[in-house]
């Protein structure tokens, strides 16, 4: 298969340099754009292509951009672009990787998005913790301003953009679009209420659009080489290729660049090398902490996004964590619930009060004090917290989604931590 | 109330001459002063360690907000500091994927190497132990940062060797 997204990404050999990328064909998608393409010309190609974003909603690219008003239907001021690299989804580490080993491709995408959007600053706003890529990115800057890829007339077209990395202060609501704009702001990150929608008014008011790394990195490829060609690249419904990554107790977790499309079974049995000795599997989730688990029966999926959707999960980030059968569900759930209350913003009731009761009550079952109804408060919170539309944001019905799915393929589980007083894969013995 | 407060201190000299120069570098792309709020923070927390009370005054002064605002925004976050911290912060993944392969037990060994739980400093001042969510390097797992370094593929061993200078004790 054709390598796109990770075509200089080879880790032992350390980031991709200018000379590095634009040996390899980097910076050719901007310089097409630039001599010669108008802004709408370039949105038209990303539309055509079908790219649906990375960040774990699927939404499709050109569409999203569409709604940034242009030329005189925008008042006035600054535009603009920011990227999302705060990746905090449990069990997700792509973004990681694209920033780490090949940050001129994300700035290359960036600036032909930004383009596309009209925006005339650009921030990349990075969890912290990727000390790493945060450095990376920075000399990549760097290395674009002294080109004149960056700033002022950029390759002579009348194009200015700036573009700033701003390392994040941490929390994982800041991933959320809306959250991450206040953060960017100084202030508390507290998502906003939509609409208004941030490509109309987001970043200090102003039309704003926030992609996901992954997502961003797409676009000088599909620039360069265009929408058919991109197209092309998936084996089933969706387009282009995908990082796709396996965690848990496989024999070789790791992430790898594959057709849209790709059946979950070749990932988990051809890439990731299969369940360790010993090891049966019981379940997935297919894109991060916040999606439903799927099991054995769907790993002739494809991994494409109604695929995984039509069979009750989501895509999400397209990261898979694995559930083995010697590992027990009801403590893997606990453990995404915890995460999902510490993580609560603490804006509206139902996550900040809810998710933490949720949590007692999985604690109790998996510490041996449950009780039989204890099934039903989880079904009522299930319903109550997970329902769109009680909540503020997506956080808390995406912390229901391992829980009902857990409830709906290991209630057997549940139910043999209640009757038996304790959790009985505490010896590691599953059966 | 926060008035007065700011004027019982002299909180012209808490910020050096850099630390200011630093924040006033970040406004010229920011509209508003209580904007650059998190980046102050971070460039006061960087030589500091931590933001203490003066400084957050200090800072909330400068940028014509509330202590109180600025107070609000700082404990938001986890990654800016208002209590002391030792010289390196452990940040210790305890997600999904680093749970599945047993960070529990890897947490225990280091609490007991070290003597510390979640939030506490060793008595050397070496190390401060906190959870973080998913670190992203999920196919390494279990993982931890010490200070700027990504350590993977946790076990005990590695633990052993990291920590061996061994027991420091003390709770803060
Ligand atoms: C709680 C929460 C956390 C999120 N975290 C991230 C994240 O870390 N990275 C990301 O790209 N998107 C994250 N998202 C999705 C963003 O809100 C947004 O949909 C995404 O950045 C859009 O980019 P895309 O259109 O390129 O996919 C998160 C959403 C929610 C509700
Ligand atoms: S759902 Fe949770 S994270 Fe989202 S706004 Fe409400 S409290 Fe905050």
């Amino acid at each position: 298969m054709e390598k796109v997204l990770t075509r200089n990404i080879v880790p032992d050999k350390g980031p991709t340099d200018m000379v590095a990328y634009e040996a390899n064909g980097g910076y050719s998608g901007l310089r097409k754009a630039m001599s010669g393409m108008s802004p709408d010309d370039c949105r038209e190609v990303v539309s055509q292509s079908n790219l649906r974003g990375r960040g774990g909603a699927g939404f499709p690219t050109g569409m999203k951009w569409s709604f940034v008003p242009m030329g005189d239907k925008c008042t006035p001021g600054h535009k603009y672009l920011v990227c999302n690299a705060d990746e905090m989804e449990p069990g997700t580490f792509k973004d990681r990787l694209l920033m780490e080993y090949d940050p001129h491709q994300l700035i290359e995408g960036m600036i032909l998005s930004a383009y596309c959007i009209g925006a005339d600053l650009s921030y990349i706003f990075i969890r912290g913790e990727y000390v790493v890529a945060i450095e990376r990115l920075r000399e990549a800057l760097a290395e674009c301003y002294a080109k004149g890829y960056l700033g002022e007339n950029i390759m002579g077209s009348g194009y200015k953009l700036d573009m700033y990395v701003h390392p994040s202060a941490g929390r994982y609501i800041c991933g959320e679009e809306t959250a991450l704009i206040n953060a960017l702001e100084g202030k508390r990150a507290n998502p906003r209420a939509k609409p208004p929608f941030p490509q109309v008014s987001g970043l200090w008011g102003r039309p704003t659009i926030v992609n996901n790394v992954e997502t961003l990195c797409n676009i000088p490829h599909i620039i360069d080489r265009g929408a058919d060609w991109f197209k092309g690249l998936g084996v089933g419904e969706d387009a282009g290729t995908k990082l796709f990554g396996v965690s848990g107790r496989v024999k070789n977790p790791g992430c790898w660049e594959l057709p849209m499309g790709t059946p979950v079974r070749e990932i988990l049995e051809n890439h990731a090398g299969g369940m360790q000795d010993g090891l049966q599997l019981k379940g997935f989730l297919p894109g991060g902490g916040s999606t439903d688990f799927l099991t054995q029966d769907h790993l002739d999926l494809a991994m494409d996004y109604n695929v995984i959707g039509k069979a009750g999960s989501r895509m999400g980030t397209g990261t898979m964590i694995i559930l083995d059968d010697q590992t027990c569900p009801v403590g893997m759930v606990l453990n995404l619930i915890r995460f999902f209350a510490h993580e609560s913003c603490g804006f509206c009731t139902p996550c900040r009060d809810g998710l933490p009761w949720s949590r007692q009550v999985l604690e109790d079952i998996e510490n041996g004090r449950g009780k039989a109804e204890d099934l039903d408060t989880l079904e009522y919170q299930i319903n109550y917290i997970g329902a769109i539309g009680n909540t503020h944001c997506a956080l808390a019905p995406g912390a229901m989604e391992p829980l009902q799915s857990a409830l709906k393929y290991f209630r057997e589980d549940f139910e043999r931590h209640i009757s038996g007083g304790r959790c009985p894969y505490h010896s590691g013995v599953g059966a | 109330m926060s008035d007065t407060r700011i004027i019982q201190t002299d909180l012209s000299s808490v910020l050096t001459v850099e630390e200011i120069a630093e924040i006033d570098h970040e406004l010229v792309h920011i509209p508003y002063k209580s904007g650059a709020a998190i980046d102050a923070l971070k460039i006061v927390q960087k030589a500091r360690g931590w933001v203490s009370d003066e400084c957050l005054q200090a800072i909330a002064k400068h940028l014509e907000m509330s202590s109180e605002e600025l107070e609000g925004v700082a404990t938001f976050y986890n990654l800016i500091y208002r209590r002391p911290v030792g010289d390196k912060v452990i940040l210790f993944c305890d997600s999904v994927s680093c749970w599945i392969n047993g960070c529990d037990d890897i947490k225990q060994a280091i609490s007991d190497k070290l003597g510390v739980d979640y939030g506490e400093t060793t008595n050397d001042n070496a190390y401060t132990l906190l959870p973080v969510p998913c670190l992203g390097a999920c196919d390494r797992a279990p993982v931890m940062m010490v200070g700027d370094e990504l350590v993977t593929n946790l076990n005990n061993e590695v633990v052993e060797t990291l920590f061996a200078s061994g027991k420091s004790g003390g709770k803060q």
